[in-house]
């Protein structure tokens, strides 16, 4: 970062610098209020909507719903499918990006951009057609079926991370292998796979926290309550107790975000900051 | 497996036309690996979309398939004929240039610039609240935003002193909804312009400091323009995102008051899950993806227009 080339906002001393200190003040303030409530309310005694905090801290609301049938069995849901999907979504990936990065072929750009073009296609607009697909094939609340669902939804931009993350692995590191009769098969596993150790996990994270919080897919796909993970029955449990038991679906929204700001902070991690994720998209 | 494993380079270009037996073979073999995602693609995402354009032709209904007729053009005289659903498109218009075009994208550009060169704890504790705001599930985002503008939630209770007070979800639901997707989505535009920025040669910026140039006008003139395709590819990327947004008005309103923040996507999910009407449902489906396309469209020519 050079300090010095920002534009509009070079930090220099003096009366600007504290205008745009302000402005930070006040967009850090209006980005931490929505999450007030939530952590106050969930270790808070009389739970309500009310804001104002009452100063009677305890865990009982987090102890009221440590159950199998509110927490454990839709959180082990929620696991396993996403990572049934990261896990899927990672094998299909790696073996696509394979001949998209190391061969040279004709339709090789035109495809990687339709892959790119898929990546935003709004997926509420295909759940309609998905859904009676699966109506009409009996595969409606199928918890395998909604994986590969997903799995398939999550492909376009696994597939463009991967690519992107092979691509920094010198080709003359496989021509050795090639010499010595290994196959391409050989050749990702032992060689590229193993040096893009860390590519591969960030696409495994990425998808597995988009799935975790992926809400309209399970939601028509999984009907019986004991499939449903944990972002279906969260908002169940809101409609149904929200009015009564505030502080518990505050204590519930806090286990079931967790598991995600923690494999974010992996991610970061990994990734040296949060920028080279993004910096896919810079076109 | 019938890849050629003789010492080759690996970036040979694999020439069409099928000449000889054995270059089919290889093209075939080196395209295997493609395989396992091309198959799921194209039974679960290319399948249903192709599907959902027979299926906007027909009265297909979910009670039984026995019934189902072409029908033509009917769902889509039936969708512009239906008040309902004009409005839907006008508010999911509206909060796609409300919270994605302005909201996110703006704030997002404001928050890199602004946070550049910073304090490094400043920008670590900054940045870790608007990317938390991204990182929390979307049905936790409705709840947090719900309570957030609830009767006596937050909000209230801060703006009570100066009795501006007032139950925000039914008074103006759509703001509330636009306010909301913002809040969740400014990271992202964020980290897409912080990541650009840092690729603009301070060199060029400092040129035009000495010639005597605003900051207003080093940004509309050097920053922004090199960094056009970042902008174009996020306001693509998040205008196709907010087109599709449920989960989070769901929660928050319902689409409700009334049909008051009922986007395209909420509209479809009733007619189609609630009232069974698959084929209707799917011909607004189809409707929502060619508006996806026009916004593609219109910042494509903006792109050219620049370079030109």
């Amino acid at each position: 970062m050079s300090s010095a080339a920002s534009g509009i906002t070079s930090p220099k001393k003096g009366p600007a610098a504290l205008a745009s200190y302000a402005v930070i003040l006040v967009l850090f303030l209006a980005f931490l209020l929505p999450f007030v409530w939530m952590i106050l309310s969930s270790i808070e005694t009389g739970s309500g909507l009310n804001a104002t905090p009452t100063w009677h801290f305890t865990l009982a609301n987090f102890k009221a719903i440590m159950n199998v049938a509110t927490v454990y069995q839709p959180m082990l849901n929620s696991l396993i499918l996403s990572g049934g999907t990261a896990a899927l979504t990672v094998v299909c990936a790696s073996l696509a990006a394979y001949p998209l990065s190391r061969f040279h072929m004709r339709f090789g750009r035109s495809f990687l951009y339709t892959i790119l073009f898929a990546t935003g296609l709004p997926i509420t607009a295909v759940m309609v057609p998905v859904y009676s697909l699966y109506a009409r094939f009996n595969l409606v609340d199928s918890e395998p079926a909604t994986v590969l669902f997903m799995t398939a939804s999550s492909l376009p931009f696994a597939i463009w991370m991967t690519k992107n993350f092979m691509d920094g692995v010198p080709v003359s590191l496989e021509e050795a292998a090639w010499t010595d009769g290994a196959n391409w098969l050989q050749s990702l596993w032992r060689i590229v796979l193993p040096l893009m150790a860390p590519g591969i996990c960030v696409v495994f994270i990425f998808t597995f926290v988009m799935q975790w919080g992926n809400f309209f897919v399970p939601f028509i796909l999984l009907l019986t309550p004991d499939k449903q993970p944990a972002s279906v029955t969260i908002y169940t449990f809101f409609s149904q107790y929200g009015e009564v038991a505030y502080g518990q679906l505050a204590a519930f929204s806090i286990i079931y975000t967790a598991p995600v700001v923690a494999l974010y902070g992996v991610l970061s991690k990994f990734l040296g900051g949060a920028f080279n994720l993004t910096g896919a998209v810079k076109g | 497996m019938t890849v050629a494993t003789q010492p080759q380079t690996a970036r040979i270009p694999v020439k069409g036309g099928a000449r000889r037996p054995r270059r089919v073979r290889r093209l075939f073999g080196r395209l295997l690996p493609l395989g396992p995602a091309l198959l799921l693609l194209a039974i679960f995402f290319a399948g249903p979309l192709i599907w959902s354009v027979y299926t906007a032709f027909t009265n297909m209904a979910l009670s039984g398939s026995a019934s189902t007729q072409f029908t033509g053009l009917e769902n889509f005289r039936r969708m512009f004929s239906d008040p309902a659903f004009v409005k839907s498109l006008e508010l999911t218009v509206l909060f796609v240039i409300g919270s994605a075009v302005i909201g996110q994208n703006l704030l997002g550009m404001l928050l890199a610039l602004i946070l550049r060169g910073r304090n490094a704890i400043v920008r670590t504790i900054v940045n870790g609240v608007v990317i938390g705001a991204w990182v929390v599930p979307e049905v936790v985002a409705g709840f947090a935003w719900y309570a957030f503008l609830y009767k006596t939630g937050t909000l209230n209770s801060l703006l009570h002193h100066i009795g501006l007070s007032q139950d925000w979800l039914y008074s103006m639901p759509m703001l509330a909804v636009i306010l909301a997707n913002t809040w969740r989505g400014t990271a992202f535009s964020m980290l897409v312009y912080s990541a650009a920025l840092s690729d603009v040669p301070p060199e060029l910026l400092e040129a035009a400091a000495v010639d005597g140039a605003s900051s207003w006008k080093r940004l509309r003139y050097v920053t922004v323009p090199l960094i056009r395709r970042s902008i174009v590819s996020n306001l693509m990327l998040i205008t196709l995102q907010t087109l599709a947004s449920f989960g989070l008005i769901y929660v928050m309103t319902g689409g409700g008051p009334g049909n008051a923040s009922s986007t395209t996507p909420l509209y479809m999910y009733q007619e189609a899950f609630q009232f069974y009407q698959l084929g209707y449902g799917t011909a607004m489906a189809l409707v929502l993806l060619v508006l996806g396309a026009l916004f593609s469209l219109i910042y494509l020519r903006l792109i050219k227009l620049e370079d030109s």
